[in-house]
């Protein structure tokens, strides 16, 4: 429990880091507040930009998360077991941080409270609300079901060596769980139950985050295909998350002993399926409206591929679809180093394709006129990079408190000499 | 344990209250499709008390010689910064080569996508058609900005200039000042034209090529004071509505002459 107890020196470096972006991004915003939207690079026709690109990106991000823990749960693949906490953790980070993307977007942050009081259900941003506070709560109660267990686990071993603060803190939280069968059955039903509901939660929020988009008649956004494409864009980006951010605290925490290559090669071959998944839908889309060329969308397909923006969509194409999907397949990159490098070229191409559906969509003229550039302004750079920053910080504070590796659920899926890996798991993940 | 009737009581209480919130929130989207549709003439006589009009605007294309004058008096009359064009003119090249100016206003549409987009309705139908927005609403996130098909919306990305003092008093109808952090329209001048005078734009336009025009009395009038009967005129000069096919229904109608296309879709 050294990280939950003493953390190390380097652990003070990476927090002041992180906290550093933060901050940076804070004083960006307190910018914002007072002088307006007018900081930002956005203009009359590009009215959204990078705020509307992280939102999508961030909440997303978190669907990998909650995906990869959920859906391996329900299928009950025993390797998921030192994953689920880092997966889930992430998947409640990312969303509380993505969520914050619409309100810093917003021209009037302080009627925020309009939208429950004079909500309209016509709008699609009242779908948002709606479906991402529903998968908020989903997320944190599915991150906090298997914690108990551990939690109490704290309690037990800590006891008064974690300070009048903690103590209380894991008392409270634990619940009284002391691990009954009787409790032990109620904590399985309800971790299937909410494993069941986040899936079609999760569905839920990247589908109406399309229709946001969808349900305009802009020709870039004019698609059927939006919503799963969303969909699916989530789980692409999320699952190559999931691996970039076990890579990291895999190293930082030394945990070698309980994440091993065959984890790294697991995920990546589900987020080579996605990527391939992605990629067909692409091909789907663009071939049918290439092949009609009709006005809207065969100017926007002419942009993307051909025109100004061609070499960030190819960046995208090749960096985000091709090489990841090379790297995992071939044997010789098939490791960890070479899957750490797909997953990180995939979340950073994921969030470029995000910005490749917003800005296009919006940039090309409705009315007889030409192309809007947009670039972004410092203050939305600081904002990003410091939402970015804020996951990681909120991860690793959050793992000051608990544990990293799910100690319950190795035990319950090792079941081989409990007390004895139980140390060595506590060890581990402390 | 038995439901006692103070429980139930309180139960149909949240059930009401649940209906009568989603009655408010589908009310806006029901008003827009109750209004009568603009393919049916007025009915002579008709239920709409006289006083009560349906404002609309026709642009004569060929008349239109760019000089922008309507854009600044527009600006004037609103206090609006020089990016904010609630009329726009947009140059364009027809399918012959030739060169027109193409004024554009709010299109103040029947079936208003801006309306149906918008999250907390500040965006809302006035009694006599013009699509207003209740800048003390607005929070300002652009959905509608997204969604209008005619780029008719502008929205106060800083502080807007500040008009003299007498001016302070904004209100949909006529939101001057604007508000930094909202979302900025044409309005048609309805404030104007309700005192019996003509919007800004139309009062400014030199060639006449703006008409204001109320589909109640089908009358339709311009800065020279020529008037028309509203439906004989655009029949006899095939006047025509942008994008008819996005099923928005406009109130501005177009008059060309330069061998556009008639749908107004082939700009160059």
């Amino acid at each position: 429990m050294r990280p939950i107890m003493r953390p190390g020196q380097f652990f003070w470096v990476v927090v002041a880091g992180l906290s550093t972006l933060v901050l940076l991004a804070l004083i960006a915003y307190l910018e914002q507040l007072k002088e307006g939207l007018g900081v930002t690079g956005l203009n009359q026709r590009v009215s959204w930009g990078f705020y509307i690109s992280d939102m999508v990106f961030f909440i997303g991000v978190s669907y990998g998360g909650a995906m990869t823990s959920a859906i391996l749960r329900l299928t009950n693949a025993p390797w998921r077991a030192p994953l689920s906490r880092l997966a889930e953790t992430m998947a409640v980070m990312s969303v509380l941080v993505g969520a914050v993307f619409p309100l810093i977007d917003m021209g009037r942050p302080e009627r925020m409270i309009y939208l429950f009081r004079y909500g309209q259900v016509g709008s699609p941003v009242l779908w948002d609300v709606i479906a991402v506070t529903t998968y908020l709560t989903a997320g944190a109660v599915f991150l906090y079901l298997p914690l108990i267990p551990d939690i109490a686990a704290c309690r037990d071993r800590l006891g008064p060596a974690a300070g009048r603060v903690r103590e209380f803190l894991y008392d409270r939280l634990a619940l009284g769980w002391h691990g009954t069968p009787a409790q032990k059955h109620v904590l399985e039903w309800g971790t299937t139950v909410v494993a069941i509901v986040i899936i079609p939660l999760a569905v839920s929020v990247h589908s109406v985050l399309a229709f946001l988009f969808g349900v305009t008649s802009r020709p870039a956004w004019d698609s059927t295909i939006l919503a799963p494409y969303f969909v699916l864009a989530a789980m692409f980006s999320g699952v190559a998350t999931v691996i970039l951010v076990t890579a990291a605290f895999r190293w930082a925490y030394h945990l070698e002993a309980y994440i091993e290559e065959k984890h790294f090669k697991y995920l990546a071959y589900i987020m080579m399926t996605l990527g391939a998944g992605y990629g067909y839908f692409m091909f789907a889309e663009y071939l049918t409206e290439g092949y009609k060329m009709h006005q809207g969308p065969g100017s926007i397909l002419e942009l993307l591929l051909v025109g100004r923006l061609a070499p960030f969509m190819w960046l995208f194409g090749v960096g985000g679809l091709i090489v990841p999907i090379l790297l995992v397949a071939l044997p010789w990159t098939r490791n960890v180093a070479g899957i750490s490098v797909a997953a990180l070229a995939v979340v950073l191409a994921m969030w470029l394709k995000r910005f490749l559906i917003v800005v296009p969509g919006l940039a090309q003229p409705l009315m007889p006129s030409s192309v809007v550039i947009y670039w972004p302004s410092r203050v939305e750079i600081a904002i990003t990079l410091g939402a970015a920053a804020a996951i990681p910080l909120l991860m690793m504070l959050f793992f000051r408190l608990f544990p990293i590796i799910s100690i319950f659920e190795i035990e319950e899926i090792a079941a081989t000499d409990t007390t004895h890996h139980e140390e060595a798991a506590i060890g581990a993940a402390g | 344990m038995p439901i006692s009737r103070r429980e139930l009581l309180q139960a149909l209480g949240a059930v009401a209250v649940f209906v009568l919130t989603g009655e408010v929130g589908w009310s806006t989207m029901r008003d827009v499709n109750s209004q009568p549709a603009i393919a049916a003439p007025p009915a002579p006589g008709g239920d709409v008390p006289k006083e009560q009009h349906q404002w609309a605007a026709v642009v004569d294309l060929r008349r239109c010689d760019g000089c922008t004058y309507c854009t600044d008096a527009c600006q004037t009359t609103h206090f609006l910064p020089k990016e904010m064009e609630w009329i726009k003119i947009y140059e364009v090249q027809d399918t012959n080569g030739n060169r027109f100016f193409m004024p554009r206003l709010c299109m103040q549409c029947e079936n208003p996508p801006c309306l149906k987009v918008c999250p907390v309705a500040a965006t809302f139908k006035s009694s006599e058609g013009v699509i207003l927005v209740n800048q003390d609403r607005c929070i300002g996130c652009r959905l509608c900005m997204a969604a209008c098909p005619y780029e008719a919306r502008y929205f106060n990305f800083r502080q807007p200039p500040r008009p003299p003092k007498s001016f302070d008093n904004p209100m949909p109808e006529f939101p001057v000042p604007q508000r930094k952090g909202t979302v900025g329209k044409c309005v048609l001048c309805v404030h104007y034209v309700d005192q019996g005078k003509l919007p800004a734009c139309v009062e400014a336009c030199p060639m006449g090529a703006l008409y204001i025009a109320d589909l109640n009395t089908r009358v339709m009038t311009n800065s020279s004071g020529e008037t028309y009967e509203m439906s004989r005129y655009l029949s006899e000069n095939d006047g025509f509505r942008l994008k008819e096919e996005l099923n928005t229904s406009p109130r501005v109608w177009y008059v060309a002459g330069h061998g556009q296309t008639i749908e107004g879709q082939h700009w160059s």
